[in-house]
């Protein structure tokens, strides 16, 4: 064999190997995570309040306060991020202004998640005042979620042939009657994707409601949206680090680590679904 | 039998950018009559047909000198509205392109966004111009199913079918045959012949013998250039300009 | 009437499309205004370059180098995963994949991608370190090496999805040049193809090196928290993004301690930053080399 097609042969398993080792993570992620926090998961362990402090109950209150964080954020998102997709991709503006734009949110999705925990802070929780609260915490979200909710969009519609604006245009429709009537609903699946995209983002995020919105326990569950309330997130942080009874609260921190394993695959394996089934669509 | 002049061109120039696309066109466009637009690639018809429903303003760094008249009055006057004259004159495309809706949706969206809210109303048009264009028949029973099951032919008579819903006064033609088979061209070709009692149309083709077949005159398109217009008859059989004759007789195409 | 209502709808979308660049002015002026007030206790060289950060003590002391320094170590640490893994794994989804395997294997890189930050925090907290402390026989696991090692993971995603793409754009034609030429996949793949796509995986590695830098729960829980100038890869260290969020929480409000933890939040920024536009240019002239309109 020449020397050449040994270099091949290393070379092709260097290449496999670090494939291998990269899905074995995952594997060994996934593994531990369900194995372990498998024991825990029941009925009582997904709708009750935590009791005997935080050794057992449930954890039903974090659950609630990531639904509506998460449910909030994209409240914030979603009209901003839609309007801007649809004033880049439809109104296709000149220059410098794009530019801006596209900058503006490229660099904010680059933008740690701790520094948007400073910024939700100093402006939602102590400027305007909301305390930590639901309302701040959605707000700090919201704004991390908005460049994923903006690309997601913009490659919707991006996707949506330019010959169906034209037919709609020369029938007589205004530009936002095309937009509204032809050009949304033929996104809205990926328009659908980027929201479940945001939504996995957004639940699993500690750093942003650190100060915003998060606190290890609640008497009750919410009650408005000035309340704090607990997540599932800061729940797993704060049991391993303000816990005062490690071994069972690693068992519970297990638990929540495992529902937040399950919801970001529900999440991927739904946009994976959605964009399958728009490729067949279309085929 | 005078005819009267539907749409005209007066000293039409066009550019994208620095570059000239359209020189010095001038064209009348006779009502009621089939007006095919012929020339080789590039030479600016479907730059042209295009202005008559201003959907040039859809490309950006775009500009024009001249006039284009509607019954007399320049569509491209500030007080005009383009949608306005985007209804009155229709446009069939090169690839078909019906919506993602069903079929009744597709031909009901033009009265929609036109403010028709009658749903008896719409629902009788929408049956009489799937009637027009010959297609009635083969969908009556499938209204309310996806208009992307059609076959090419079909959709291309939907889309002329959308058009004719909102009642245009002319409709162009942008090389519709292009993307079809034969049997389904002439069909479309058939449809044509029967539309032009109700409709003024202008067609782009770059199929001469279409050309030849169907429309009741000709313009020979060159190089951003108007170079002959007249009866079709008398252009195919007695052209005045060699460049018409030579593209006639296939030595360029 | 209906011209008024279209223009309103344009001038709305515009106004809500300026939200973005709003927000990241918003973000800055923030930082900028809550994080300067240190620097009248303490001066710029001092802040940057002391090596005692002790801001809890009588007096308190603002150095934040042991910080900075262990946010470097814990990076380049985890570029030693991230590179390797990300493009050897993006390498072997182009050129050794077959269609089956590709649409298994990138929604399975696109898993690792979402699972949340805290979520490897933990598993580093639970698994990683103890492993590690028993295998490596070190006193603790929760050390820099620890958190390179698992920032390392969680960077390979972003690492693998962007060199991926890069190596996509490279055109057919270079690889059908070099078969041409009796040249076999390997010597295509590293003489030609990666050659090409050289700025694009650069950005990639520099995303992934943004990412880590920005991590916060995963070094808060495994790199151990001590905010010494690390002696070892096997010494706790306390990066900058765990020193704000541990501290934070502490901090009154107004102190200087409050806003020295902006401070380093701003310089984060900056990091991050920097970072980000590198890769926009470098991506940029990229696509323009390669013959693909910017």
């Amino acid at each position: 064999m020449k020397t050449k097609d040994i270099t091949q042969k290393i070379g092709f398993a260097a290449l496999f190997t670090c494939m291998l080792v990269t899905l074995f993570f995952l594997g060994a992620i996934i593994y531990f995570i369900a194995a372990r926090g498998i024991k825990v998961i029941s009925w009582e362990f997904l709708t009750q309040i935590p009791r005997g402090g935080m050794t057992q109950g449930g954890v039903a209150p974090a659950i609630a306060g990531t639904l509506y964080i998460t449910l909030g954020a994209i409240a914030v998102s979603l009209p901003l991020g839609l309007a801007c997709a649809i004033y880049l991709c439809e109104y296709s503006p000149k220059g410098i202004f794009v530019n801006i734009i596209r900058m503006s949110i490229n660099n904010l999705a680059g933008v740690p998640s701790v520094v948007f925990g400073l910024f939700g802070l100093a402006v939602f929780v102590k400027l305007f005042g909301f305390g930590v609260s639901i309302l701040s915490g959605s707000l700090t979200l919201g704004i991390l979620a908005l460049p994923v909710v903006i690309s997601a969009t913009q490659e919707a519609l991006t996707a949506v042939p330019h010959s169906l604006r034209e037919a709609s245009l020369a029938l007589g429709a205004t530009k936002w009657e095309t937009i509204k009537k032809i050009v949304l609903p033929t996104a809205l699946p990926g328009i659908l994707t980027g929201i479940i995209l945001s939504v996995g983002r957004v639940a699993g995020e500690t750093a942003p409601i650190l100060f915003t919105a998060a606190t290890f326990y609640t008497r009750r569950y919410p009650d408005s949206v000035f309340s704090e309330v607990m997540a599932l997130p800061y729940h797993i942080y704060a049991l391993m680090t303000e816990g005062t009874h490690p071994e069972e609260q690693t068992a519970i921190a297990y638990g929540c680590a495992l529902i937040l394993l399950v919801l970001v695959l529900a999440v991927s394996g739904a946009a994976i679904f959605i964009r399958q089934r728009q490729r067949t669509q279309n085929a | 039998m005078h005819n009267n002049i539907k749409m005209k061109a007066e000293g039409v120039d066009f550019f994208y950018g620095p570059r000239q696309a359209l020189k010095n066109i001038n064209l009348d466009i006779c009502e009621k009559h089939v007006t095919a637009i012929i020339g080789p690639s590039g030479c600016g018809k479907s730059t042209f047909i295009r202005l008559l429903n201003r959907m040039n303003e859809l490309i950006p760094n775009a500009s024009l000198k001249g006039r284009i008249l509607l019954d007399g009055e320049d569509i491209f006057e500030e007080s005009v509205d383009a949608v306005e004259i985007r209804r009155r004159v229709g446009m069939v495309f090169q690839k078909p392109n019906p919506f993602p809706k069903s079929i009744f949706e597709n031909v009901s969206y033009g009265l929609h966004v036109n403010g028709v809210k009658d749903n008896k109303l719409i629902e009788r048009r929408v049956i009489a111009s799937l009637e027009k264009a010959a297609l009635w028949s083969d969908i009556k029973d499938r209204l309310h199913e996806s208009a992307l099951k059609l076959s090419g032919g079909q959709q291309q008579r939907l889309c002329i079918a959308r058009c004719l819903a909102v009642e245009p006064e002319v409709i162009l033609f942008d090389e519709p045959c292009a993307s079809l088979d034969p049997i389904s061209t002439g069909k479309i070709e058939e449809l044509i012949m029967e539309l032009k009692k109700y409709y003024t149309i202008v067609i782009v083709t770059h199929n001469m013998q279409q050309a030849a077949r169907i429309s009741d005159h000709t313009a020979f398109f060159l190089l951003g250039e108007l170079i002959e217009m007249g009866e079709t008859q008398g252009i195919f059989t007695a052209p005045r300009d060699k460049r018409t004759e030579d593209y006639i007789t296939g030595r360029f195409g | 009437m209906a011209r008024i209502k279209e223009k309103a709808y344009e001038w709305i979308f515009t106004a809500l499309a300026f939200s973005s660049l709003i927000f990241l002015v918003g973000i800055i002026i923030v930082l900028f205004k809550e994080g300067f007030p240190i620097f009248k206790a303490v001066k710029a060289g001092d802040f940057l370059f002391g090596r005692s950060w002790y801001p809890t003590y009588e007096p308190p002391e603002f150095g934040i180098f042991p910080l900075v320094l262990a946010s470097f170590w814990v990076t380049l640490g985890a570029l030693f995963v991230c590179v390797p893994l990300g493009v050897g794994s993006a390498l072997y989804l182009h050129e050794m994949a077959s269609f089956r395997q590709r649409s298994v294997l990138k929604p399975m890189v696109e898993i690792l991608a979402s699972i949340p930050s805290v979520v490897y925090g933990f598993f580093g907290m639970m698994i990683v370190a103890p492993v590690l402390q028993d295998l490596l026989h070190i006193p603790t696991g929760l050390c820099a090496f620890s958190a390179s090692l698992v920032l390392g993971i969680m960077a390979t995603p972003t690492v693998c999805s962007i060199a991926e793409d890069a190596l996509s754009y490279v055109p057919k034609s270079f690889r059908e040049a070099s078969f041409a030429v009796g040249a076999n996949r390997w010597q295509t793949l590293t003489k030609v193809v990666i050659p090409a796509a050289g700025s694009g995986i650069s950005t990639a590695i520099i995303l992934g090196m943004s990412r880590a830098v920005g991590e916060t729960m995963t070094v808060l829980m495994v790199a151990g928290g001590a905010a010494v100038i690390p002696k070892s890869i096997f010494d706790p260290v306390r990066p900058m993004t765990s020193a704000i969020a541990a501290e934070m929480g502490e901090a009154p409000m107004g102190s200087m301690h409050y806003h020295s933890l902006f401070a380093i939040a701003l310089i984060l920024f900056l990091i991050t930053f920097a970072f980000n536009i590198a890769a926009e240019l470098i991506s940029r002239r990229f696509r323009i080399k390669l013959g693909h309109s910017g």
